[in-house]
């Protein structure tokens, strides 16, 4: 059983293909990185997986359900949570409510109109945010932590959820060397019943994370494999190397 | 503490004060609630609305014309018309959703040029001090109601679909579910403000669904600071002083509304309520 499949997805914008018949499959718990240069179509990827773009052809499978036309929202519900590449966070809000927002979204209690906003959810957010060693900011505004931190939110938001599938869009974008390092050992350490999807536009930084590793060039799939057969393959270096 | 003063203030305000106040103040009381409710799409929800005026309208309307025309007493005719204004706010709320972004707007939808005239009051409330208790009592409860909506999970959701939509999305929340039944919560606040509308008035004119009567609503809100729960009183005051007081003595009154609305753009942008409490902050700071 595959904890993620794409079949034969297809997407265009104004006649020009962004992705073009893309199926691969994840195997449950794997970590799979994606691969390629600007404009090779992994943040259209993960938009059609996760429903906020919608597709021209196609399916989306997880956990052997097709969710091809649930709305985004209903995928969440599915078990698969996502991060952004540009960080989307709530600005005017603490770190605490951010997560808040994101166990809320989860919970029969986001209906509840009438009631106080519950402090046991403050307290689960701050449990969440030890995980990923934020507690000690858990009163602070987004606005006021530094963008390593606000990096690790996102990360903690998705993680709040207790994804089955869990999709990383450049994790280490913008991040200092000291700060890659901490949010990799925070990768590094989300747990095995956690199918991990991630995007990453350096090969290098990312490699060591993966298990396989699929490259994208121009909205298609040109190599799939392990770190080894991947770097080996001349397809890989045309791409990075132009030779 | 703040709070129950000024409920107390306002309780013995018709004790000392002439009937043209109580009679401006009872007025400020159902634009309060009028405003508010727009403060729930506005404020929270990040959705401008430039049609509310029409629940306001179909709420008084539909009332005014079950009394009316079939005889119906307050106690049917008001549910009815609460009932049918919140009915229409589920079906424009689905056509005006789809126009997030756009704004959302409809015309008037009612003809009649002349009004309706000969209405009552319900609970024989016909002299200025005993109606002003009952709009007192219906504004605290709405306004109450309204504060509760807007601090439960549910209102933190609201303000994350303000916020950020499409994030909201992707942590499992339906945004355009929470958006229609906020679109029908206000639609329903905007009805009651319109029962008490007829009320007062004991008229009902097609102006008072009017783009101008939802105009100075969205005024208030933004002039009082939206998304507060303070901000659209002190608005609906604002815009009631002016519009009542202030039109006795210039018959250009909206004009001065317009130079009010710029004065506090310029010098608050966020509203009095926001505003004057962040000078309040810069001065407690200072000393």
């Amino acid at each position: 059983m595959a904890a993620l499949r794409l079949q034969n997805l297809r997407k265009s914008f104004g006649g020009l293909p962004a992705i073009s018949d893309v199926s691969l499959e994840v195997a449950p718990g794997e970590r799979r990185l994606i691969i390629g240069p600007n404009g090779a179509g992994k943040t259209t990827l993960f938009n059609l997986v996760t429903g906020d773009l919608p597709r021209d052809a196609g399916n989306v499978v997880l956990f052997e359900k097709d969710v091809t036309h649930l709305a985004p929202h209903h995928r969440v519900h599915r078990g698969l949570a996502r991060t952004y590449q540009i960080i989307t966070l709530f600005p005017k809000d603490t770190l605490e409510h951010n997560i808040a927002l994101s166990l809320l979204g989860l919970s029969k209690l986001r209906w509840n109109a009438f009631r106080s906003f519950d402090a046991d959810l403050y307290v689960e957010a701050r449990a969440v945010l030890a995980r990923v060693g934020l507690e000690h900011l858990a009163k602070r505004g987004i606005a006021e932590v530094a963008y390593g931190d606000k990096r690790r939110v996102e990360i903690a938001m998705a993680l709040a959820q207790k994804p089955r599938v869990l999709l990383l869009d450049e994790p280490l974008a913008g991040l200092s060397r000291e700060e890659r390092a901490t949010v990799k050992q925070l990768i590094a350490g989300i747990p095995r019943e956690v199918t991990v999807v991630m995007i990453e536009h350096d090969m290098d930084t990312a490699l060591d994370m993966a298990e396989r590793i699929t490259v994208l060039h121009y909205g298609r799939v040109i190599v799939e494999g392990t770190r080894a057969e991947v770097v080996a393959d001349p397809k890989t270096r045309e791409v990075y190397l132009g030779h | 503490m703040k709070l129950l003063g000024f409920l107390i203030l306002l309780a013995f305000f018709p004790l000392f004060a002439g009937e043209f106040y109580i009679n401006l103040a009872s007025q400020i009381f159902i634009f309060a609630i009028f405003a508010a409710s727009i403060n729930l799409l506005l404020g929270y929800g990040g959705l401008a609305t430039l049609g509310h005026a029409s629940y306001l309208g179909v709420a008084a309307y539909t009332s005014a014309l079950l009394g009316l025309k079939l005889g119906l007493g307050h106690w049917i005719a008001a549910p009815a018309a609460l009932l049918g204004t919140t009915l229409m706010a589920c079906l424009f709320g689905l056509i005006a959703l789809r126009a997030t972004g756009l704004g959302y707007r409809w015309v008037a939808l009612t003809d009649g040029d002349n009004g309706l005239r000969g209405l009552s009051r319900p609970f024989h409330l016909d002299d200025a001090a005993s109606f002003y208790y009952f709009a007192l009592a219906a504004t605290a409860a709405s306004l109450w109601l309204m504060a509760r909506f807007v601090g439960s999970p549910f209102g933190a959701a609201l303000r994350g679909t303000r916020d950020q939509p499409r994030r909201m999305s992707a942590l499992g929340h339906n945004v355009w579910l929470i958006r229609w039944i906020t679109f029908v919560y206000a639609g329903f606040w905007g009805a009651v403000s319109g029962l008490l509308f007829v009320y007062y008035h004991k008229y009902i004119h097609p102006i008072s669904l009017s783009l101008t009567n939802s105009a100075e609503g969205l005024l208030a809100v933004i002039a009082g600071g939206s998304g507060t729960l303070g901000g659209p009183v002190v608005g609906a005051a604002i815009v009631m002083l002016l519009k009542n007081y202030v039109s006795a003595y210039i018959e250009r009154w909206n004009t001065l509304l317009g130079l009010v609305f710029v004065l506090i753009v310029v010098f608050m942008p966020e509203g009095v309520v926001p505003g004057v409490k962040r000078l309040w902050l810069r001065f407690a700071s200072r000393t």
